[in-house]
């Protein structure tokens, strides 16, 4: 009760100071949608000197309708459009609309499919967070850490072209498993790859997260407490910047996670140091999950389960989630027995983390809004949908 | 499969009109098969409310899903956050039902302070009425369904009253047409 309080107070005393203040005191600056950081999204605030009090997000620039088109389509047709929203992440966007409509038809994947779709979703994590960590590193001015990222993030999208046949949109999880086995060689191909990128993570420490800049300009910046963040349900790596080990593919393991061992990464300052740092970490931790899954995964069989050409199941509802490089990524489809979806509704981390960045902002000095923005992993397509 | 049973039971119940949405009868039967944990739950909210206030539509491993009247959802609410421990709603979505003249309204609320919930979702739904979709908002208790609730608005057209901000988020500033997500909105050329 409390809290709720103090987060009412910050934002309307944001207001207050917006009425009360002559108007040419204040300066109303618009960010987005042409700035280069923003992405596709605009957000308006008002600043007083060097802080800002007052900030309204205004998403929807790249809103396409996904859940209206979903209902034109059938289960299958929906895949190549549903990973628009995130294209350098399609893979777990997909992945939970298989899960939602495998548990809808009652369709079982078999193991090896299982195994390979993790490793999809584990390869195309690290092209998530790799590219949002080159955006992050041109955000604050650090050019060295644009290029790597961005450079490093060609091995994995070279790794992803050999096992699904297409650079970044994918469409490679399917309701029953995925498209295609892998290639000959990938195994090594793929260990070879991450015994690399953990050298050149060590690298990436050095020069980005141990830069005496990076620190001055993210610790203590934009501090959002624990009880804050279960108030305004923010999710991924936000949550467990802020003392929260909530990981989905621990809380709820989906296919073959409950038999991988790994650690939820997480820390506890809740500052813009630490939710840019939790990324980071799942990406080193992600390394020690790609390993496993290629050591557990059974060495031959089949990669997809046998469907009907226009699969149905029974009317009926399912609410499905993923851990995705946003957080959790939820899909909620009702069905009415037709090969069409009659709802499709996706819970994006995006949409949920943007709740938050009202908040953060309220108060904080205007040269802090790039490091708060951009540390709360907010994709602006996915969140419009 | 006992999971399908339960969907074909919710599925053609969801077919027939409104005054029949009274299924006590398929939570009688899906509790034979109710896992030990989500019956609790379940449990509790009927002792608290009884069947005839919360319904119980249907219940999977880590999946409860409860009808309650839009009149009375604050009070649930309150009672699900307070005393069950679910903390935020991590989606809101609105479904059209043009042949029972409705729109379901549903909450998917879990939780990150109990660990016991944390594979948890409770659905909370609620219908309201196509020609008169209003009903009373959650930001007070799951301060998370904020703009979820603002999406539902301008997609569905569901008022929520006491929301401080019932206007356009996603959609264009000068959208001058029936919110999208109802069924008699067609995309052109389909």
């Amino acid at each position: 009760m409390e809290n709720e309080q103090r987060i009412d107070e910050t934002i309307s005393r944001g207001l207050e100071i917006v009425k009360e203040a002559e108007e040419d005191r204040l300066m109303t600056l618009s960010v987005g949608p042409q700035h280069p950081g923003s992405g596709h999204f605009r957000f308006t605030i008002k600043v007083d000197g060097d802080y800002i009090v007052y900030c309204d997000p205004d998403p929807g620039y790249v809103h396409r309708g996904e859940e209206k088109m979903c209902e034109y389509r059938n289960f299958i047709q929906n895949i190549p459009h549903l990973e628009r929203p995130v294209i350098h992440d399609s893979t777990n966007i997909t992945y939970s609309y298989s899960l939602a409509v495998e548990e809808l038809a009652n369709i079982q994947v078999p193991l090896r499919g299982q195994y390979i779709r993790a490793l999809a979703s584990e390869l195309n994590r690290q092209v998530y967070t790799l590219y949002w960590l080159g955006i992050y590193g041109i955000f604050l001015g650090h050019s060295t850490m644009f290029m790597w990222p961005i450079g490093d993030r060609e091995l994995f999208i070279d790794l992803l072209e050999a096992l699904t046949g297409a650079r970044v949109t994918h469409a490679f999880n399917i309701p029953g498993g995925v498209r295609n086995d892998m290639p000959d060689g990938f195994e090594e191909r793929c260990l070879r790859q991450v015994a690399y990128f953990e050298k050149r993570l060590a690298e990436y420490e050095d020069i980005f997260y141990n830069n005496p800049l990076f620190r001055q300009r993210t610790e203590g910046v934009g501090i959002l407490t624990k009880d804050d963040a279960i108030k305004l349900g923010v999710t991924g790596s936000v949550l467990r910047a802020s003392g929260i080990p909530f990981d989905v593919r621990k809380a709820e393991p989906y296919d073959v996670y409950n038999e991988i061992d790994f650690k939820i990464q997480y820390m506890k300052t809740g500052d813009s140091y630490a939710r840019s740092t939790v990324p980071f970490l799942d990406m080193k931790e992600s390394c020690h999950i790609i390993r496993e899954l290629l050591d557990k995964m059974p060495k031959s069989g089949e990669v997809r389960a046998k469907l009907q050409p226009n699969p149905k199941g029974p009317a009926g509802e399912s609410y499905k989630r993923v851990e995705s490089g946003r957080g959790a990524l939820g899909y909620y489809i009702v069905s009415d027995g037709t090969p069409k979806p009659y709802r499709v509704k996706l819970s994006v981390g995006s949409f949920r983390n943007m709740l938050a960045l009202p908040f953060l902002l309220i108060g904080s000095k205007l040269a802090d809004m790039p490091s708060i923005y951009w540390s709360l992993n907010y994709w602006p397509v996915e969140a419009d949908r | 499969m006992s999971s399908d049973q339960s969907k074909t039971q919710n599925g053609s119940e969801q077919k027939k009109s409104s005054s029949d949405l009274t299924p006590t009868s398929i939570s009688k039967k899906t509790e034979s098969i109710t896992p030990q944990f989500e019956g609790s739950l379940i449990n509790q909210l009927v002792t608290r409310f009884g069947d005839k206030l919360v319904q119980v539509i249907y219940v999977r491993p880590g999946r409860t899903k409860i009808l309650v009247p839009p009149n009375e959802i604050v009070q649930v609410a309150s009672f699900i956050k307070d005393s069950l421990g679910f903390d935020h709603a991590e989606s809101v979505s609105g479904t059209d039902y043009p042949n029972d003249n409705q729109i379901e309204v549903i909450y998917h609320l879990s939780s990150y302070s109990d660990d016991k919930l944390s594979s948890q979702i409770l659905a909370l739904s609620t219908r309201v009425d196509r020609n008169e979709s209003r009903m009373p908002t959650l930001i007070n208790i799951f301060r998370s369904a904020e703009y979820h609730e603002r999406e539902t608005f301008e997609m569905l057209g569901v008022y929520f009253e006491g929301h401080p901000r019932n206007e356009r988020f996603l959609l264009p500033e000068d959208w001058a047409d029936i919110p999208p997500l109802r069924k008699e909105f067609r995309i052109k050329g389909r």
